[in-house]
């Protein structure tokens, strides 16, 4: 309790980085890197994570199994095990620097400030007691209120995700709940303290398609209506458009490109963010062949020394394999960590491109 | 095998029903007729059957020779145990499945001939695999329990690997964990081929796997179904990837076929409301076109105790009283491209409101 954390709409610029000047800065992580020890060696899941995150701003972190995304958002959080894992770099989140703080300091956080959904709901709930009073125990963990009130807020919180006879389905236990209601309640909890920011791990990848558009519609608008703010991880080009403002796409532990949602889909210029984009299936590549991307992505344990997507990439050049190539400014907010970048933002993102026109 | 193929004959009636024979020059390589699986559940204090999950409640369907056929619904409307009831993983209830002709079953085809004919691919690649065999004893396994010589089965074993795309001097001593989940399932689809199938049944073969690698895999299918001319039954939630990979669509609620046809008149034109729904809960993948209205509302229901009627009609924004009570057939919607929807409102004179008068397409 060493600073009182409500959702205090004062700026908490306290010692904030630079592009503090309006305030609104929420998040503020510099030269994050993430290192996981084991006896097999040392696996290197995030290796340098920029960014900053304004208060109401939602950003969506793109990236597939073992880039690193999940691990960001678990710092963020401090969910990871402390004795394995080393933590560089800085994160600030309203004020608070997260990797100083000790465990009761996190666990005030964890809540009022930084809240968290799953992919999984059913293994984020207690099997043995209800949902709502798991939620009425989390609202009673960080502020003094009776269990009465607490009740009512998670039947008003019941009501704000739109789940139907929220009064019936306080008492349910998460088994009994569909997978749909679930991830409902599990964002209900979440929201219980009224977070400043909400960390969404693939919330939706385990739900149908038709339950999927409910469930980002839901978060979208709840968004909007408490002004927060959100990172979204997914692995999915499609829900990367329907609910990011801005987009990082990440590789082996680093964000290659971030943009708004417009300039990194509609010019994108990281050759993985456009490998990406022409692998994603669409209906109307009906009867070409596929562009995948060749290869698989690297061993986090033996990282190369250069860009990591370097093996895998047609316009890779010698240089590419021996140093990370400096971001580029591509546009307005938009950057890249390619040495191609300037090229690739100029040609249309389904056009292929040579090796030599890249470098000419 | 086009003697054997005369002496028994398909059944007429039924499957007549379903495209097919419409149009003409191509023959069904498999039928189904009425393929039923409920599920006891049992409880109370006899451990009597108290309910049934009904998983898959009568559908029938034709594959064509080399053609492919997606087959779409959310979870729980009996995809997978569709697929599993074809290569008889479970046993049906009632129903016939009729291969080339061949009725499989006590009387006709044997489980052993089926299995020549039709493999299947897997979801979970990892869990399909034996952890204890190496990759060449997994692919040549199979052809060694169907009569082929060990050391020809070990060449085919090596052959496959390279046809999927895997260097045999690199692969053929490795254990399964040691590989990604994209290899995995390129040693699954090499595996399902040792056996020189004719069908391949894709159980949401490529959903496990990360973009860039399903990318490869669908790749990799598109080129063995060219080279050793395989029918594939494809099974996925993933609208975009059926659209791409399929020649016609069937669309399964809650253990039932709602609409069949070929994949440009589904995608275009869906008839049933439901498939309708399906469609436009596809991300659209453009920030200026973002969803602002859900398609549906709420989660599927429970096939324990699916609604009376159409199963659909407790989410449907059309349904009528008509709907709750009778449930609507898989009726022909579009001859010219032999499309079929079970709906109501395609059924002339059902009674709803928005159903054609009497039938315009003879």
């Amino acid at each position: 309790m060493t600073m009182s954390v409500t959702e205090a709409p004062t700026p908490l610029a306290a010692g904030s980085a630079p592009d503090t000047a309006t305030g609104r800065t929420l998040v503020d992580v510099r030269d994050l890197r993430v290192a996981f020890t084991s006896e097999d060696g040392t696996v290197h899941a995030v290796n340098g994570v920029d960014f900053t995150l304004d208060r109401g701003e939602v950003m969506c972190i793109l990236g597939e199994s073992g880039s690193g995304k999940s691990v960001t958002m678990r710092a963020l959080m401090k969910l990871l095990p402390e004795r394995k894992t080393t933590i560089t770099g800085s994160i600030m989140v309203d004020g608070h620097d997260i990797i100083a703080l000790d465990d009761a300091a996190m666990s005030d956080l964890r809540g009022p400030t930084v809240s968290m959904i799953f992919q999984e709901p059913m293994t984020a709930f207690d099997p043995v007691f209800t949902v709502g009073d798991q939620i009425a125990e989390a609202i009673r963990r960080h502020e003094s209120i009776s269990d009465a009130d607490a009740r009512k807020r998670a039947l008003e919180l019941f009501e704000l995700v739109q789940i139907p006879s929220a009064n019936r389905r306080l008492d349910n236990y998460p088994f009994e709940m569909s997978g749909g209601m679930r991830q409902r309640a599990m964002i209900a909890l979440a929201l219980s303290c009224r977070p400043s920011l909400l960390l969404a791990d693939e919330p939706t990848t385990a739900l149908d398609a038709t339950v999927q558009i409910q469930i980002l519609l839901l978060l979208r608008q709840l968004q909007r209506d408490l002004d927060m703010a959100v990172v979204f991880v997914t692995h999915d080009i499609g829900v990367a458009v329907e609910i990011g403002d801005r987009i990082a796409v990440m590789y082996a532990g680093r964000f290659v490109e971030t943009g708004t949602v417009r300039n990194v889909f509609g010019h994108p210029a990281h050759p993985y963010t456009r490998g990406l984009m022409n692998s994603t299936v669409k209906g109307s590549m009906r009867g070409t062949r596929l562009q995948a991307i060749d290869g698989s992505p690297p061993d986090l344990s033996r990282m190369p020394p250069g860009c990591a997507f370097a093996p895998r990439c047609g316009l890779a050049e010698p240089v590419c394999f021996e140093q990370y190539p400096a971001t580029e400014s591509v546009g307005e907010r938009h950057v890249a960590a390619c040495i191609h970048a300037r090229r690739l933002v100029a040609t249309a993102p389904g056009e292929a491109i040579t090796k030599a026109e890249a470098s000419s | 095998m086009s003697a054997e193929s005369i002496a028994v004959e398909t059944p007429p009636a039924e499957t007549a029903g379903h495209a097919g024979h419409r149009s003409g020059e191509r023959r069904a390589l498999v039928s189904v007729n009425d393929l039923k699986k409920y599920f006891p559940i049992r409880g109370g204090l006899l451990n009597r059957t108290i309910a049934n999950v009904q998983a898959v409640d009568g559908i029938s369907f034709e594959v064509k020779r080399g053609e492919t056929l997606g087959i779409v619904g959310e979870s729980g409307c009996g995809k997978s145990t569709t697929a599993r009831l074809l290569m008889r993983l479970i046993e049906p209830d009632s129903g016939d499945v009729i291969i080339d002709g061949k009725r499989v079953g006590a009387d006709g085809m044997s489980l052993r001939g089926m299995r020549r004919q039709m493999q299947m691919v897997f979801q979970d690649s990892f869990a399909s695999l034996n952890p204890r065999l190496t990759i060449e004893d997994t692919i040549a396994f199979g052809p060694m329990v169907h009569g082929v010589p060990q050391a020809e089965a070990r060449t085919r074993a090596r052959d496959l690997l390279a046809k999927v795309g895997l260097d045999p001097n690199l692969f053929i001593r490795r254990y399964p964990h040691e590989l990604s989940g994209g290899q995995r399932q390129r040693i699954n689809i090499a595996r399902a081929l040792a056996l020189e199938p004719k069908i391949v049944l894709l159980d949401e073969a490529v959903s496990a796997l990360d973009k860039s690698v399903e990318a490869q895999v669908l790749n990799l299918l598109m080129d063995l179904k060219r080279d050793f001319e395989l029918t594939y039954i494809f099974i996925s939630h993933d609208l975009h990837v059926v659209h791409y990979v399929s020649d016609r669509v069937l669309v399964m609620y809650l253990g039932q076929v709602v609409e069949i046809g070929p994949v440009d008149e589904i995608y275009a034109s869906p008839r049933h409301p439901y498939t309708q729904a399906l469609l436009s809960a596809m991300p659209s993948m453009d920030p200026d076109n973002r969803a602002e209205k859900p398609p549906l509302a709420g989660d599927p229901p429970n096939p324990i105790n699916p609604p009376s009627g159409c199963r659909f009609h407790t989410r449907c924004p059309f349904a009528e009283d008509l709907c709750s009570k009778r449930s609507p057939t898989l009726e022909l919607v579009d001859a010219a491209a032999g499309q079929f929807a079970a709906c109501h409102m395609t059924s002339p004179g059902s009674g709803h409101s928005k159903a054609p008068q009497k039938r315009a397409t003879a």
